[in-house]
């Protein structure tokens, strides 16, 4: 959006958009909705991927998913709901995991993202893809890239203490454990339900016994 | 070769983020975007439809409308293949459910096409519609068949005399609910024209049928579409069909010239793709005092659409399960104002099976015997139906070997009898069936000079495992190391399989493959009685073959093959589940489950077992979490999408193991191989189900079983 367009007047006209989409018919709401269409500007985002400093002109709508996707072409990185529902676009912002499909692009301006193309490749495998491989972690492979940026994320959280929902006791160090892991991956959904051998990869990776 | 649990061929693809699906294809150079704009009605006409705004958008290429859309064939319910019939789009002004596609936008960005898209104003004439299954239940039809060429209605006996005349009976109504597949990649296709050639990368499960679709969409010959499918994120059903996306690119790429890659929103997902329809099941069970079954029957009741008629096989699953000689089973529908219903993993099989062993189980409460004991006491010794011989039929020894395994006997004897501290636990089991198909299927194993072997089908891998287990038949059958077995699947330009659909994909395509190779070996080493020094095959292709040698391997489709007529042929299993049932919460947790499963020779014992653990989540799914609901006075689903539209994530998801009996059926064809795709699925929810009334003492008859359904029930004293 341009700059003299605030977030009020953006959240305003969104929803007046939806109306004319949905109810239709009022000039008034589709002369709102056309201010919209022109809410948009390209903007230099410098961002430093798998590494690599880059600088993308980017329509200021684009999603850090689509950024990479669709214009650095890292379609590692997949799309499975664009609403922050299933995980499949997980990457790690400053080594943070984070829906990209519920992030800005241009928010990030200056940061350092890590794709699962960035994790390792396939001469070089990271412990975790390698562990994926041979729990045959997954079946179709459209979540298994969230998944296993997903789980180096939840390496580091517990790295750093980080507890969870499920953690007991909280004064003491966070030890991982299989509910422990589930419960921290469970906003990556596999549709393919391979949860028991993802499980399995990232328990051999993390190095605890069930 | 078979029976080696060897890793996925493509998993270093995955894994790396280097598999590139549908969309993401950079085949065809820069594409533009399109974005579906569904209908804000269920049911209705389109009075008037402005695009002027839209057109004007930043970035806009085309808004295509049913004002111009290109001629399309006409929808035809005559095709015989259900799933190569013409999917026209945009056609008239009439909306028959809620999300029908009504424009599609196309511009140079995603951002502009979305924004684009909420410009275009569409103003409706709408008309009331019917949508809730059991307020017009009363006006159902009788449909002349059930989906994959069974039956609608069967009949023997009279189970309304028997069921009066016997001491036991159950006599249950069920509700299965609205139910999607939902495969984590949202269909895409990315449609791109070379002259009058038109190359779509798309995500499908079959090939040939999407081929043919779209040659009778677009009104062109089959030879001039070319369908590529190398990656697809999941299908389970929903990709069976050609749906909107794949047509509007195409018919948006010919206008302008350009390629066009359009993808559903996860939304859109839940309103284009497509789900296993609404059900009430009503089961009748007429038993003895000893438990031995004198009846059974099985009503079901779906919701339909107009448009296109759909009888999923949800009252066959007893057909071929228990004896009885007093049996009816039958399939009505009832059309409401809502999408057409479309095969879900294990259509038939995962609704109607959720019901009947819950039945079964109330039987075996009401009999006070143990849930096994009641079903083998009711294993027939031929297919009760169609009076023929079962081929491989192991359902007892998979009961039995589960109960051991699991410690069966160790379970609460009595319904909420167990309790620790604020958790009740419950032990259920239930059985499987699964029926098996064979489709016609062809396959192409080139053996090059320098010895290496390349394989060829147009079968997708859609997650399934193909790539791997076709290397794998390959290699052992020209017995060559598997590293120089190199497999090309699902494109068009290849030979022409039954695709990735209804557990059949494997045992297709492996025996068309087999046979390929023994083409193969024929054609260099003359016929079999001179065979034997194997190793020979390589040196004498490189001796008098300079560009290499091919052979050709075809599987006949099931009706073409006496054993299909001759034997029954299915797959079988037993589950077995332990829930804890917090109390004062309702809360439902597995706490383990085990499948042991009988489905011929397992090709490849690690990516059988995945698949069929997923299918026996799926069955957790249907038990506890999945349905979609209808909003009464608007025909839409609420809960459409992934937040509100439940499915199991890592924390439902505990210790589950699956066994497959070391098995080999002779009968199914020449490699002894059945499917397990769909067999995960298949009664797995019972075994859930029964486990929480076990818990609790709570039985709920409408799934899936929810804590509100449970709550008035509880505290159990
Ligand atoms: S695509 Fe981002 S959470 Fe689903
Ligand atoms: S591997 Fe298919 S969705 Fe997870």
């Amino acid at each position: 959006m341009s700059s003299n367009v605030g977030r009020r007047t953006f959240l305003k006209t969104t929803a007046a958009a939806v109306l004319a989409a949905t109810e239709s018919g009022s000039n008034l709401q589709a002369v709102n909705a056309q201010t919209i269409a022109k809410a948009s500007s390209a903007a230099p985002t410098r961002l430093t991927v798998n590494g690599n400093d880059l600088t993308v002109d980017l329509d200021s709508r684009t999603t850090l998913l689509d950024a990479l996707r669709e214009h650095l072409q890292l379609t590692g990185t997949k799309k499975g709901c664009d609403q922050g529902q299933c995980g499949a676009c997980t990457v790690l912002v400053e080594g943070r995991r984070i829906n990209s499909c519920l992030t800005l692009a241009v928010m990030h301006d200056g940061q350092a993202i890590t794709t699962i193309e960035g994790l390792g490749t396939p001469d070089k495998l990271h412990p975790l893809q390698r562990a994926f491989v041979a729990h045959d972690g997954f079946q179709c492979g459209y979540c298994t890239p969230g998944q296993i940026m997903s789980a180096a994320g939840v390496l580091d959280e517990v790295s750093r203490g980080v507890p969870s929902h499920v953690t007991r006791d909280l004064t003491a160090a966070v030890r991982l454990n299989d509910t422990e892991l589930r419960e921290r991956m469970s906003g990556n959904i596999c549709r393919c339900a391979a949860y028991p051998n993802i499980v399995a990869a990232i328990r051999d990776v993390a190095g605890y016994r069930a | 070769m078979i029976g080696q649990a060897l890793d996925r061929r493509d998993g270093t693809f995955k894994v790396t983020g280097r598999a590139a699906y549908s969309y993401e294809r950079q085949d065809a150079g820069q594409a533009a975007h399109g974005y579906m704009v569904g209908a804000a009605v269920a049911k209705g006409r389109i009075v008037a439809i402005d695009v002027a705004m839209a057109r004007r958008a930043p970035g806009v290429a085309l808004v295509m409308t049913h004002q111009d859309v290109a001629p399309q064939g006409a929808r035809d319910g005559t095709v015989a293949e259900q799933f190569a019939r013409p999917w026209p789009v945009l056609i008239g002004d009439e909306v028959a459910f809620f999300g029908q596609p009504v424009a599609l936008v196309v511009a140079d960005t995603f951002e502009q096409a979305r924004a684009a898209a909420a410009l275009v104003v569409v103003t409706y004439a709408t008309d009331a519609g019917a949508f809730d299954l059991a307020a017009h239940r009363g006006e159902a039809y009788t449909p002349k068949m059930a989906a994959a060429g069974f039956p609608a209605d069967t009949c023997f006996g009279d189970l309304d005399r028997a069921m009066a005349d016997t001491p036991v009976n159950v006599d249950v109504t069920y509700t299965t609910p609205h139910h999607f597949a939902q495969p984590m990649e949202p269909a895409a296709c990315l449609a791109s024209w070379n002259g009058d050639d038109l190359a779509v990368c798309v995500s499908v499960q079959g090939i040939a049928a999407c081929r043919n679709a779209l040659a009778r969409t677009l009104l062109i010959a089959p030879e001039r579409v070319h369908v590529d499918a190398a990656f697809v994120g999941g299908g389970f059903g929903s990709k069976l069909r050609l749906h909107e996306e794949t047509v509007l690119a195409a018919l948006a790429s010919r206008r302008l010239q350009r390629p066009v890659k359009v993808a559903h929103t996860r939304r859109q997902v839940f309103n284009i793709a497509g789900h296993g329809p609404e059900m009430i099941h009503r089961v009748r069970l007429a038993a003895r005092r000893d438990g031995t079954l004198l009846g059974i029957g099985h009503d079901v009741n779906m919701q339909g659409a107009r448009r296109e008629e759909y009888v999923e096989q949800a009252a066959t699953v007893l057909r071929s399960l228990y004896a009885a000689p007093h049996r009816l089973t039958r399939h009505r529908v009832t059309n409401l104002d809502l999408n057409l219903g479309e095969a879900v993993r294990g259509p038939g099989e995962a609704p109607g099976l959720l019901a009947v062993e819950s039945a079964m189980d109330e039987l075996a409460i009401a009999l006070d015997l143990d849930p096994i004991e009641l079903r083998i006491r009711n294993e027939p010794d031929l297919d009760p139906e169609r009076r023929v011989s079962f081929s491989g039929r192991r359902l007892v020894e998979c009961m039995r070997e589960g109960a051991s395994r699991f410690g069966w006997a160790a379970r609460p004897r009595r319904p909420a009898s167990r309790r620790e501290g604020d958790v009740l636990v419950g032990f259920g089991m239930s059985a499987s069936i699964r029926a098996c198909f064979q489709g016609a299927t062809a396959a192409i194993v080139r053996m090059e000079p320098d010895g290496r072997v390349i394989v060829k089908s147009d079968m997708t891998d859609i997650g399934t495992g193909t790539l791997t287990i076709l290397a794998q038949v390959a290699a052992g059958a020209l017995n060559v190391p598997i590293a120089g077995v190199s497999v090309q699947l699902a494109r068009s330009d290849l030979p022409v399989s039954a695709g990735s659909g209804g557990s059949w994909g494997a045992s297709n395509t492996c025996n068309a493959v087999y046979r390929a190779c023994d083409d193969l070996r024929r054609k260099v080493m003359g016929p079999a009685s001179l065979w034997g020094r194997e190793a020979d095959l390589a040196s004498e292709v490189a001796r008098r073959f300079p560009d290499g040698v091919e052979g050709e391997g075809i599987l006949p489709g099931m009706q073409d093959d006496p054993n299909y007529k001759e034997y029954s042929v299915n797959t079988y299993g037993a589950n077995f589940a332990e829930v804890g049932v917090d109390v004062t919460t309702g809360e439902v947790r597995l706490r383990r489950m085990l499948g042991v499963f009988c489905a011929g020779r397992i090709v490849n014992p690690k990516t059988a077992r995945s698949q069929v653990i997923g299918g026996m989540i799926w069955g957790v799914g249907a038990a506890l979490h999945e349905a979609a609901h209808v909003d009464p006075r608007y025909g839409n689903f609420v809960n459409g999408d992934l937040a509100e539209y439940l499915v199991p994530v890592h924390a439902d998801i505990p210790a589950i193991d699956a066994i497959m009996l070391d098995d080999f059926d002779d009968k199914a064809n020449p490699l002894g191989i059945k499917g397990v795709g769909e067999l995960g699925i298949c009664g797995s929810g019972a075994a859930v189900a029964n486990a929480v009334f076990n818990a609790t003492g709570i039985r709920v008859r409408d799934f899936p079983i929810t804590i509100e359904k449970l709550l008035p029930g509880l505290p159990v004293r």
